[in-house]
């Protein structure tokens, strides 16, 4: 059972939370705490570990960071989450994508890449595919290797290949994929336009402009004033008149925000920029 | 028949009402949401399993049914008082001190997200004993170990009796753990939240 046996006391985590930023230079002071809160304990139960034991880790043991991080994170992902987001994304923002030259596309927060891919599928669908060009980004190196790769069970395909069905597209999912075994691996042809590299949206800057900025579930970790941030960066980061996304129950928070991007659907969060 | 004055005390007591249910439960959860007056004064948050891509006419169907303001819970909701909440599908619904929502796209629970024990360990967490938890019928043990910490917080803690529910499992559980107060007769349930 996950998040009963020990529990943290707001100080401990508060510093935990210190003792990381000090020497590991990751700022998780503005993540939304509850969640926190059960991923630290959640690391603690997976790995045996005390608050004191844990702390002695992050200070003592400079490898046990890597593995910290890639449990505090939640690297949870799905192709084609939401398959009424990406019916609304062709219906409503690719007609207009097709009109650029060349279109580049974020996907912050990538983890594993199922996102990254979903949308180049899309793409490729829309006969786009050569125009366009995808970024998929995390903090977390292990999750980008994953995605890198493109390699997933074919169980999970499968269940993605539901998703898939339900978002309207022609085919099905698994016409995208070669499969041997438990492993299928997307179509070269998908990867070639796809760079995975790490980048840290509370800590980095913008490394370029973008058409579409997709940034799905990552915002509900982080406390609204955080979010502000990151708002700022992505406003920052798009082109005018570009789109971005956030999850299905991630609505833009900030009055300064809300002036800035309009809502183009209210319900899947597709935002568009105003202004340049 | 007749509830004892202590449950109904704490009933009057506590703020928020909290409802998890599973297989068997979603009737019995539609004929709740029609029951609560709509002058209880608690926050309600209901738990309830259901598939994730399921296109949901559940909050419009009890939207309609419900004598207070339903909503399905988005990221950083406030959390109000008169007010009926649904833990979305696909997501783990957690309670943040300062009073307002906040998701959790993480492992499912007991092949459940929502998991009732995320939200009802989190609720144990930032409102201890403020809380009175209802537990109905469910094929698995979500929820038993969320019931256990609201029990140890001081927070009331009734399962539907095993007998009563469509699958007896869940309240099982719970009792097993001894994470249980009172164990309620389905009419005795609707006794309490419309005294």
């Amino acid at each position: 059972m996950i998040g009963t046996s020990q529990s943290l006391t707001a100080e401990q985590i508060t510093e935990l939370i210190d003792l990381v930023k000090k020497v590991h230079g990751f700022d998780f002071s503005d993540y939304s705490k509850a969640s926190l809160k059960r991923r630290l304990t959640r690391i603690m139960m997976i790995k045996k570990l005390s608050f004191y034991d844990l702390k002695h880790k992050l200070v003592n043991e400079l490898d046990f960071f890597q593995d910290f991080l890639e449990e505090i994170t939640v690297n949870v992902t799905e192709m084609f989450r939401d398959p009424t987001f990406y019916k609304a994304l062709n219906n409503q923002v690719i007609p207009y994508l097709s009109t650029y030259q060349h279109i580049k596309i974020w996907s912050a927060g990538c983890s594993s890449g199922e996102e990254a891919y979903s949308l180049a599928i899309l793409m490729s669908k829309a006969g786009l595919k050569d125009k366009s060009f995808i970024y998929g980004t995390d903090v977390n190196t292990v999750v980008l290797n994953e995605a890198r790769k493109g390699i997933y069970s074919f169980r999970n395909v499968k269940s993605y290949a539901e998703n898939y069905q339900m978002s309207g597209l022609s085919g099905s999912l698994t016409d995208h994929f070669t499969t041997m075994y438990d492993a299928a691996t997307i179509h070269s042809e998908l990867k070639v336009n796809t760079l995975f590299s790490v980048h840290n949206l509370i800590s980095d800057t913008v490394f370029n402009e973008f058409q579409l900025i997709s940034c799905r579930n990552v915002f509900i970790y982080f406390e609204t004033q955080l979010q502000e941030k990151i708002l700022e960066l992505f406003y920052k980061s798009l082109c005018p008149h570009g789109f971005l996304c956030l999850g299905s129950k991630e609505t833009i928070r900030s009055d300064m925000f809300k002036e800035k991007f309009k809502a183009i659907n209210q319900k899947e969060n597709i935002y568009q920029k105003i202004g340049s | 028949m007749g509830l004892d004055k202590n449950i109904i005390d704490r009933w009057h007591n506590s703020e928020i009402l909290l409802l998890g249910g599973s297989a068997g439960s979603f009737k019995l959860l539609f004929q709740v949401v029609k029951a609560l007056p709509a002058g209880l004064n608690k926050v309600v948050i209901i738990v309830m399993h259901r598939k994730k891509n399921f296109v949901s006419e559940i909050e419009k169907l009890f939207a309609q049914n419900s004598r207070m303001p339903l909503k399905e819970i988005s990221d950083k909701d406030k959390i109000n008082k008169n007010t009926i909440y649904i833990a979305p599908a696909n997501y783990h619904t957690l309670i943040e001190k300062e009073g307002y929502f906040g998701l959790d796209v993480s492992e499912a629970l007991w092949y459940s997200k929502p998991s009732i024990d995320v939200t009802f360990e989190s609720a144990a967490d930032a409102w201890r004993d403020r809380c009175t938890a209802i537990l109905f019928s469910g094929a698995n043990q979500d929820g038993a170990q969320g019931m256990l910490k609201l029990r140890d917080e001081g927070s009331l803690t009734i399962v539907q009796h095993p007998e009563d529910a469509e699958m007896p499992e869940m309240p099982y559980s719970a009792l097993n753990l001894n994470a249980v107060d009172y164990v309620l007769r389905t009419d005795e349930i609707f006794e309490l939240l419309n005294n």
